[in-house]
């Protein structure tokens, strides 16, 4: 009786342990192979960043993990449950959460509309027809990520009169809407100011300790600061795993890195 | 809501509509009151259907007409007609409200049939489907009677009121088309309605928001067949009649030049449409030769497109907003501030009142 508890806790345990475990992962596009056999694992509230040059499968990688295409081959556990059967809505309703690398926006809403959404996708009452109180917890939570991000002063313009970085901000905001456990960040700093940059690393540092992330990233100087972890991808592989000193100081990965420079 | 805001909500000009709109019938004469009047409001709820589609959802359709039609037909088959054809009989009460929830049902099925296409492939499928009903009508004697159709279709007479009466069907038409606009205004910013507008600009992202996209399309077919339904009840009384004549495809397109001349940014864009289309398509004889009024609603479409892609609703916000500029111009001759600031302001000052 004893045993079997302890075994059912353990099990429990260890369901909690991983936020995402890719398993034999692979995707292809006709001939093309973007992602091969990928293994991959994510502790609950680790935060990872993804290095590899163009093309090394990193922004598919976020779509087979999202649903936006599924894999080829391969399971995908997000919370130890089994996802891979399932619509990405359903993986967002498990918290999973994502940014583009183009920002995918509501041009036509406001920043707050825009918000509202993203804290209402995840609740009840998505199909609602009547106008939200001012009681409405999304809107008040709406409220407080257009704070965190930096966008009250631009709460009510429509999304189009917005500049790039706001843009990318929002893009942040909308990821973070309605308690994520693990959000996939695709080059959050690209074609940001050095101003917004440090404004972005203060973002991801000051996220709570439960949500993971995983973030592609070029500037080394931003990934390295805001990850416990590196994964290193080459031609739809993971070429190298380790801690980032680990993965600065590798002959190999430095290898790749500055011969595909000077190349 | 707190209805006592009502009154400073709504804009003095919205009044004036408002006003005119009800006390319309007393200087018409009832040709202007039933064919012009009614028929504009009609036409410009089918529309309004198809505004709901397109300008909130993205999904242009060019079935509405046929979700009015059906429902028109309906009214036919299960209340009574003097063709001898089917006419079940059914209390109005009843064969309106199967009516339209059946046309309601038929639109959420062209919704699923449509819900992964875009743009102009939503377009061809919604087409292939007006067109398929046309000729099923057409070809079906048992149930839809063929060519002939049905006629004979009568409102019911209640609280002494013939409903088919000029003035009353005006209002009757009226009720209506304010009842849908007003809910397409509110629910427009309702939760539904701002995943409907998210799904427009982006519906990649709201997947990605945890939002099931088809099946917020879906209700919106649905939704929008209760609207093009019910103005399909009123079409079927109107007309006394409803044959494939009025389902074709030529029919099905005037829905969408009515919403294209309007403008499909706001809900009063089809109803603006709708009066214009119907004034061209009952005073063209008088401009020009009595077969060409084809090339007259031809033109003014092409003319609206070309210098408007918003319709009507562009022209007059372009209007509006280049008269507050002249007038900010007039009383600041500064003019430092930008022309959409004083927008604003000028906005916020008449709310406060």
């Amino acid at each position: 009786m004893v045993g079997a508890r302890t075994d059912a806790l353990s099990k429990l345990q260890g369901a909690g342990r991983y936020a995402l475990e890719l398993e034999a992962v692979s995707r292809h596009f006709g001939a093309l192979v973007a992602l091969a056999d990928i293994n991959l694992t994510l502790e609950s509230g680790e935060r990872r960043a993804v290095l590899g040059s163009n093309g090394a499968g990193k922004t598919t990688l976020f779509n087979a993990i999202t649903g936006d295409f599924p894999p080829t081959a391969g399971r995908i556990r997000l919370f130890g449950e089994d996802v891979t059967e399932l619509p990405g809505h359903e993986r967002i309703r498990r918290g999973l959460r994502r940014t583009y690398q183009i920002s995918l926006l509501f041009d036509g809403l406001t920043v707050i509309d825009n918000v509202y959404l993203a804290c209402r996708g995840i609740g009840r009452g998505r199909f609602s027809l009547r106008r939200p109180s001012d009681a409405d917890p999304a809107m008040e939570s709406a409220e407080n990520l257009v704070s965190v991000v930096h966008l009250d002063d631009v709460r009510d313009q429509p999304v189009a009169n917005l500049s790039h970085g706001q843009q990318r901000q929002l893009e942040i905001a909308l990821a973070l809407a309605g308690a994520p456990r693990l959000v996939l960040f695709d080059e959050p700093a690209a074609g940001l100011s050095p101003a917004e940059r440090a404004e972005l690393i203060e973002i991801l540092q000051s996220m709570p300790e439960h949500i993971g992330y995983i973030i592609i990233e070029h500037d080394m100087d931003v990934a390295l600061r805001v990850a416990q972890s590196v994964t290193m991808m080459h031609n739809g592989r993971v070429f190298k795993e380790g801690t980032p000193e680990e993965i600065e100081n590798d002959p190999e990965v430095q290898q790749l890195y500055l011969g595909s420079a000077h190349g | 809501m707190d209805p006592s805001r009502i009154w400073t909500r709504v804009h003095p000009l919205q009044w004036l509509l408002i006003v005119l709109l009800l006390a319309y019938p007393g200087p018409a004469s009832d040709f202007f009151t039933f064919q012009i009047g009614a028929y504009s409001l009609i036409l410009g709820t089918i529309a309004l259907s198809l505004m709901m589609l397109g300008g909130l959802g993205g999904m242009v359709s060019l079935a509405q007409l046929t979700v009015a039609g059906l429902a028109a037909y309906l009214v036919a088959i299960f209340g009574e007609n003097s063709v001898g054809v089917l006419g079940l009989g059914w209390p109005w009460w009843v064969t309106c409200l199967v009516a339209v929830f059946i046309a309601a049902v038929f639109s959420a099925f062209v919704g699923a049939i449509s819900v992964r296409t875009e743009g102009i492939y939503t377009i061809m499928i919604t087409l292939a489907i007006a067109v398929a009903f046309f000729f099923l009508v057409r070809q079906n004697y048992v149930v839809f009677n063929g060519w002939t159709g049905f006629a004979g279709i009568e409102p019911p007479t209640l609280f002494g009121v013939y409903w088919r009466d000029p003035a009353p069907f005006y209002y009757l038409s009226l009720a209506v088309a304010a009842f849908f606009y007003w809910a397409v205004v509110y629910c427009s910013r309702s939760p539904f309605g701002l995943a409907l507008q998210a799904i427009r600009d982006n519906p990649r992202r709201m997947h990605a928001l945890g939002f099931n996209v088809a099946a917020h399309r879906v209700t919106a077919y649905f939704l929008a067949g209760i609207i093009a339904g019910t103005a399909g009840v009123l079409l079927a009384w109107f007309n006394g009649r409803i044959s494939p004549g009025s389902v074709g495809v030529d029919v099905a397109i005037d829905i969408l030049v009515i919403a294209v001349i309007g403008g499909m940014r706001h809900p009063v864009g089809p109803f603006a449409g709708a009066v214009v289309f119907v004034l061209l398509q009952n005073f063209a004889i008088d401009l020009i030769d009595r077969e060409r009024f084809n090339t007259v609603i031809g033109l003014v479409f092409f003319l609206v497109v070309l210098f408007s892609p918003d319709g009507l609703l562009g022209i007059w916000s372009e209007l509006r907003s280049r008269f507050q500029q002249s007038r900010q111009s007039r009383f600041h001759s500064r003019g430092s501030s930008g022309g959409s600031k004083t927008f604003d302001s000028v906005g916020a000052s008449q709310s406060s009142h």
